[in-house]
């Protein structure tokens, strides 16, 4: 894998015919087909509104119902791309064993279907934004920088799970198990506040998370400067810095271990 | 081709071995088991063993062996589909990615969607698709079907818009595993049309088949692989006559299993033939009946190469036969071009034409010669004419 090629012109095609047929197959049968995109998280959003609004008061962060919503669909997407990178290479065995072509566009392939469909997410976030009247501020600049962040994260995971998934199916079983206890690890349903209030050293240790720093801080730049963030608890350069570190470094294991067995794939699926 | 022309594809002390995993041992409870009981989880199994030739450019390069001998194993390391243990593949031109024909073909998206990802595959893109879809579709005479989602086209259909995608690709080199095997007699010619085409263009073409004919026909040299070693190189008329001995020897290890096995025709009939004497015009063939009722019967004996009946002849309208005896026929070989053939001899109820007895081993002749056919079986007269 040079780096040269991969972005190669029949390198970007490929991906491109990939991208678009996984979103193809997506809502594949379905009367209502793309608009899925859209309902899902709206209805999720509704539920969640519900629950989390009028039945559990869990907190009383400005703007909860957005603040709720933006949190569920970044940590949706991070869940969807680990998830889906993870199985990518499995379930393209066919094309794996009859042609010749870097593998690694499989995995990016399914990532990018994944950072689709946030965009089309972040619609239905920003519409509710408008609906409640969450003031835009300057640092929304900063967003696309946090998604980048859950992007790569999500990418170095998905280029690992899926060179394990090779050797042992059971890595889709232990993910799973691993995602359900990480998405109570991360404050996305409950407010940080309530975690600080009874010790600062658990939020501090929740917010090293890199999905739960990444999370915070977007939060904070798009809708609300309540949120807490590893910069106001903590004015540790150190603890800030760790989390973009785990980042780099699943990124480089994640490639080089997928990179050191991707030419085994054809023969081993 | 002459000598100096130059390499396509050389390869060099190739070796490959796979490890098949036991049952369930990509799993990771029997991982651990295996870990804690020091035992591999798998069989190493050797698939190619120090393979070695060269491929010239402008070559119909074909690889022939049984089935699992390692044919398919070596057309995947060449195409980098596999990565060799030992030994190096040299490619020189570019080459198809691909062995089989509808690689990513998704039964969920219609026919031209199809056409568009199969293409990427290919390394066309969307605007390159553009411009050739309709001569595809053409091609593939399914001008009224495009819009169908792939799961509702007939197997022949599929392997049509397959074909007609794939001979877009603008390769030096092709490989070709077993796509004749698929598709009816139309299809077929069609194939036989594009590999005219490409021994036309100088193409580079390697070739996997199970039609001696067709490589007869198309090709100009050929490996033959057995049990993952290459054991000879030669004509495809060299190799395609080894193929068929070697097929023929399993036949007869089979019907000699079978002499004493459960015969599904009745056992009052037997019916042998052997070859008496053959000399260089004529053979005489000699075939023993028997029936243990009054019946009154008929003897056919057929002609054929390489499965393929070429002649057949029967004792009819005269000879009718009862009870047992023996008969020879005197057969006219200079009709035949060199080859190896079977007779076969069967016993028929004259009433009803049912077939009562065939002979299960067969008796086989050779005729030698020149090879200046493609493989047919029958000499016709030259009546040629030139104006």
């Amino acid at each position: 894998m040079k780096i040269s090629n991969i972005f190669s012109r029949r390198n970007r095609i490929l991906l491109r015919e990939l991208v678009i047929t996984d979103f193809k197959l997506r809502y594949q049968g379905s009367v209502l087909g793309y608009a899925w995109s859209l309902l899902k998280p709206l209805f999720l959003f509704a539920i969640m509104y519900v629950v989390f609004g009028f039945l559990i008061k869990l907190g009383s962060v400005e703007h909860y119902a957005v603040y709720l919503l933006f949190g569920i669909v970044l940590w949706n997407f991070f869940a969807e791309a680990t998830g889906q990178g993870m199985a990518s290479i499995v379930s393209r065995g066919d094309l794996l064993r009859k042609i010749s072509f870097p593998k690694y566009i499989i995995v990016l392939s399914t990532t990018i279907s994944a950072l689709i469909n946030l965009t089309l997410n972040l619609v239905i976030v920003a519409i509710l934004m408008v609906v409640n009247g969450v003031h835009l501020n300057v640092s929304a600049l900063m967003v696309p920088v946090y998604i980048v962040e859950i992007y790569a994260l999500a990418l170095g995971f998905a280029f690992f799970l899926a060179t394990l998934n090779v050797k042992y199916r059971d890595t889709g079983h232990i993910w799973e198990i691993i995602m359900q206890a990480a998405f109570y690890a991360t404050p996305i349903i409950y407010p940080l506040t309530l975690v600080l209030a009874k010790s600062a050293l658990a939020a501090k240790i929740l917010l090293l998370n890199p999905v739960a720093q990444a999370i915070q801080d977007a939060r904070y730049s798009l809708i609300t400067h309540e949120t807490i963030t590893m910069g106001s608890i903590s004015k540790n350069i150190l603890l800030t810095a760790i989390p973009f570190l785990i980042v780099i470094v699943v990124l480089i294991v994640g490639v080089l271990y997928f990179r050191k067995n991707s030419k085994f794939f054809a023969e081993n699926i | 081709m002459s000598e100096n022309s130059e390499v396509a594809i050389s390869v060099k002390d190739l070796y490959k071995t796979f490890r098949l995993p036991h049952e369930q041992s990509s799993g990771l409870k029997q991982t651990i088991i295996n870990a804690v009981n020091r035992k591999k989880g798998y069989e190493i199994q050797k698939a190619l063993e120090n393979i070695s030739f060269e491929i010239k450019q402008g070559d119909f390069f074909a690889i022939v062996g049984r089935n699992g001998s390692g044919k398919s194993t070596l057309l995947k390391l060449l195409a980098g589909i596999y990565i060799p243990d030992k030994g190096s593949v040299t490619i020189n031109g570019s080459l198809t990615p691909f062995i089989e024909l509808g690689v990513g073909f998704n039964q969920e998206l219609t026919g031209r969607e199809n056409v568009f990802l199969n293409g990427a595959l290919l390394g066309f893109s969307k605007r390159d698709m553009q411009g050739m879809y309709d001569d595809i579709v053409e091609f593939a005479e399914l001008e009224r079907f495009m819009d169908q989602k792939l799961k509702n086209y007939s197997s022949g259909m599929q392997v049509r818009l397959a074909f007609s995608i794939a001979i877009r690709a603008k390769t030096d080199i092709l490989l070709l595993d077993e796509v004749l095997a698929v598709g009816d007699a139309a299809f077929q010619q069609k194939c036989y049309d594009y590999f005219e085409e490409l021994k036309k263009q100088k193409k580079t073409v390697v070739f996997i088949s199970h039609d001696m004919g067709a490589i007869r026909r198309f090709c100009n040299r050929a490996v033959y692989v057995d049990n993952g070693i290459l054991t000879h190189e030669g004509t495809p008329s060299e190799i395609a006559d080894i193929y068929l001995e070697e097929n023929m020897e399993r036949v007869r290890e089979a019907a000699d299993k079978q002499k004493d096995g459960p015969n599904l025709l009745s056992d009052k009939h037997k019916i042998t033939g052997k070859v008496l004497k053959q000399a260089e015009k004529d053979l005489v063939f000699e075939v023993s009946y028997s029936a243990q009722d009054d019946d009154e019967m008929y003897v056919g004996i057929s002609i054929m190469k390489e499965g393929v009946s070429v002649a057949e002849i029967n004792t009819l309208p005269d000879k009718i036969l009862t009870g047992k005896g023996k008969l020879t026929y005197t057969l006219d070989t200079g009709m035949f071009n060199n080859g190896i053939y079977q007779l076969d001899a069967a016993l028929f109820k004259l009433q009803n034409k049912q077939l009562l007895e065939f002979t299960k081993r067969k008796s086989e002749f050779v005729i030698k010669g020149e090879d200046i056919t493609r493989g047919a079986a029958l000499k016709i007269k030259n009546t040629w004419k030139i104006d």
